[in-house]
């Protein structure tokens, strides 16, 4: 595996008994500043590892918080340029909190998805997580962004079995995402012993860091999830402080506080998860 | 399938694709389950056990075979304004006459038997004009199924009938807000949906789009349009038509009419998409081959609306069947061949068409083949007494009967 800023993190965590504590929030959302700030505040609130959302029209695998966090991001006038931008902008100030860029495929197929990679990989991003590109499709984008030296992150799901497990981890690399329900990103919660056997069935057929994600929305689930997995990803309770902090649909002095403590609080969860009970 | 190596005839490949066209571009979640489907389909093709309980059903459930029909006032209307010159004959493959009014239930009698050979227990669908969704709830109910028809809540109140009648055949219709509460939106509820609830439920796509293998399969379950207007045809002149003219929405009875005559040079074939407030106006139309880029959405690349971010357009159209800003990839594909014209109707153009052939020919056709034949108006005239043209007149108008009384009401105060 090559050596990038998100198998350095991992190791990092793993070395000081605990899971990586992953936040989602979408790029843009609610203007280009506030995201920004936000940004910026997250690996000071506990945050090890940054998704960012590339908003998208017709976000299929999201929930109500996301589609609406997306939404807000387009209103404001987000591009995928922007996105990259914002992305420079942060690493200006951060060299080491890895930068996962989280989407679907169709803003970087008409971006040019050679000049997308180009770009991204000179802003700082470290990784990508599209979610309409199985591995039946790697060669539009997953095996440009390794030959590139971007990690390509694939979910793995409760419908993923043994059988296909190993072409969803063939050209996975920096982590495997496990969405913990069928369903849309903030649904149910997830049920923590099917989680863990489900990492660990995972963990026998690779190497790689398992994060845990969707569902997982407040501190005590992340301690659960965290016992078992490698990383806890949180994205929609993060995006809907967002949304809670805004006056008349625009940020606020809350605004980034608010997102600042709901990170202090859930990050206490995932540090307290291979705690002695 | 397969006839001639060089056969338009032979696609998708083995992943999907019509050229580059295609493909499955969707969530870990669901790439399981259509790799299911896809083995499913291919068994239930080649089973002779499927194909008579689908025959028997077409024939007895559904009224077919359709009737191709000589629309003889309107070809001579048309040729009138030759001052009898030209003016070739058109025929009507009537689609319209089918149990529930629309070519879409040949789709869902097929489908539906394969979501009971791969025991499912719940039906969901999208519907425009709620053509499909009707055809959804009445194989559900047909076959005791429980369904949830998604449908866009612009849609819901331009198509009142269609949910009242869906509502009486036993579904659910959920309408959704997002977006502009139209097609595109209720195909991402849908599939929402179907990821949320996998083990159980059987995705209904009603047109010839979405991941592989609903583009193909969609196709071979609307060819039975085709291939009986090449019979019905070759019985009543002994010979070929001349043209071919169907609307595209997401394309399904347009790929069943043209597919059986791709490889028949001599036969010219039209899509007739919806040209709205006019190809030119911005977001004012749903003609993404003719005003869109190649793109990925709804699990397929092909031709979308679309901005230079590749956010997708919601596009408008009078018909909410062709309210869609993507096109299935089989006729992405056929366009770039050349083998297939892909042209543009305007709202009013499909309107003065409804109208004239309820006065005509008594038939009071969908808004959306009306697109359809407002192409036909303009080529018939063009074209010489001795050729022919097929129309496919896929729907009835009865849904659209509210709506157009509005846009009718209006005209006429502007006048
Ligand atoms: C009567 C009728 N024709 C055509 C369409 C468009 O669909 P497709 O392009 O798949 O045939 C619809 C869709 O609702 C319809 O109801």
């Amino acid at each position: 595996m090559t050596d990038t800023r998100i198998s350095r993190r991992f190791a990092e965590v793993a070395s000081q008994g605990r899971p990586a504590f992953v936040t989602f929030v979408m790029a843009g959302d609610p203007d280009p500043a506030a995201s920004l700030d936000i940004l910026k505040a997250l690996p000071k609130a506990g945050a090890d590892v940054i998704e960012i959302g590339m908003p998208f029209s017709d976000p299929m695998a999201d929930g109500p918080a996301v589609q609406a966090a997306g939404l807000r991001a387009l209103h404001a006038g987000q591009t995928l340029a922007k996105t990259i931008d914002l992305v420079r902008a942060f690493r200006a100030g951060d060299t080491t909190t890895p930068i996962v860029l989280m989407g679907y495929y169709n803003p970087i197929y008409v971006y040019g998805p050679e000049r997308f990679l180009a770009d991204a990989k000179t802003a700082g991003v470290d990784g990508l997580i599209i979610v309409d590109l199985p591995p039946e499709a790697d060669d539009e984008l997953c095996l440009p962004a390794l030959a590139g030296g971007l990690n390509f992150i694939r979910l793995a799901t409760p419908t993923t079995d043994d059988h296909r497990l190993p072409t969803v981890l063939a050209n996975t690399s920096g982590f495997v995402y496990y969405v913990s329900i069928t369903g849309i990103t903030g649904a149910a919660k997830p049920d923590a012993n099917r989680v863990a056997a489900a990492v660990g069935r995972i963990k026998r057929h690779t190497d790689l860091p398992v994060a845990v994600g969707f569902g997982v929305r407040d501190a005590e689930t992340a301690r659960e999830i965290g016992r078992n997995a490698d990383g806890v990803v949180v994205g929609s309770a993060i995006v809907q402080a967002v949304a809670a902090s805004l006056v008349d649909g625009k940020a606020s002095a809350r605004t980034v506080p608010a997102v600042a403590a709901l990170v202090e609080d859930i990050a206490r969860g995932v540090r307290a998860a291979r705690a002695a009970e | 399938m397969t006839d001639l190596p060089n056969s338009l005839k032979n696609g998708p490949d083995e992943r999907g694709f019509f050229g580059l066209y295609g493909g499955r571009f969707v969530a870990e979640t669901l790439m399981p389950l259509i790799l299911e489907l896809e083995q499913a389909y291919e068994d239930a093709k080649v089973d002779p056990s499927f194909r008579a309980e689908l025959s028997a059903l077409s024939t007895h459930y559904a009224g077919r075979p359709s009737a191709l029909y000589y629309a003889e006032r309107l070809t001579e209307h048309l040729r009138e304004k030759t001052g009898g010159r030209f003016g070739a004959e058109i025929w009507f493959k009537r689609e319209e006459l089918n149990h529930t009014g629309s070519h879409k239930i040949n789709n869902c009698l097929g489908q539906i038997l394969l979501a009971r050979r791969m025991g499912k227990t719940r039906i969901i669908a999208e519907t425009g004009a709620g053509q499909h969704g009707v055809a959804s709830a009445t194989v559900s109910a047909r076959f005791g199924y429980p369904c949830m028809v998604y449908m866009g809540a612009t849609d819901v109140e331009r198509q009142k009938p269609n949910v009242f009648r869906m509502k009486l055949l036993g579904a659910e219709v959920t309408p959704v807000t997002s977006g502009a509460g139209t097609l595109k939106d209720a195909m991402n509820e849908a599939l929402r949906d179907w990821v949320t609830n996998v083990d159980t439920t059987y995705y209904l796509i009603g047109t010839a789009a979405g991941p592989h293998p609903y583009p193909a399969m969609v196709r071979d379950f609307q060819s039975v349009i085709g291939t009986e207007t090449k019979e019905q045809f070759f019985a009543a002149k002994g010979r070929l038509p001349d043209a071919l003219v169907a609307c595209i929405g997401g394309g399904s009875n347009a790929i069943g009419l043209f597919h059986p005559f791709l490889d028949d040079a001599s036969v010219k074939i039209y899509g007739v998409e919806a040209g709205g407030h006019g190809v030119d106006v911005q977001n004012g139309h749903a003609a993404s081959m003719t005003g869109g880029r190649p793109g990925v959405l709804h699990g397929n690349r092909t031709y979308l609306l679309q901005d230079g971010d590749g956010q997708i357009l919601e596009g408008h159209s009078i018909s909410a069947g062709l309210d869609y800003p993507g096109v299935g990839p089989e006729h992405s594909w056929l366009k770039d061949t050349g083998r297939v014209a892909y042209v543009p109707a305007t709202d009013k153009e499909a309107l003065a068409a409804f109208q004239l052939c309820s006065r005509l020919e008594g038939i009071i056709p969908a808004l959306e083949p009306s697109h359809a034949l407002a192409h036909v108006l303009k080529l018939a005239p063009t074209m010489d007494k001795d050729q022919s043209i097929v129309l496919c007149l896929s729907g009835r108008g009865d849904k659209d009967v509210f709506s157009v009384a509005g846009y009718l009401g209006e005209t006429m105060s502007e006048m």
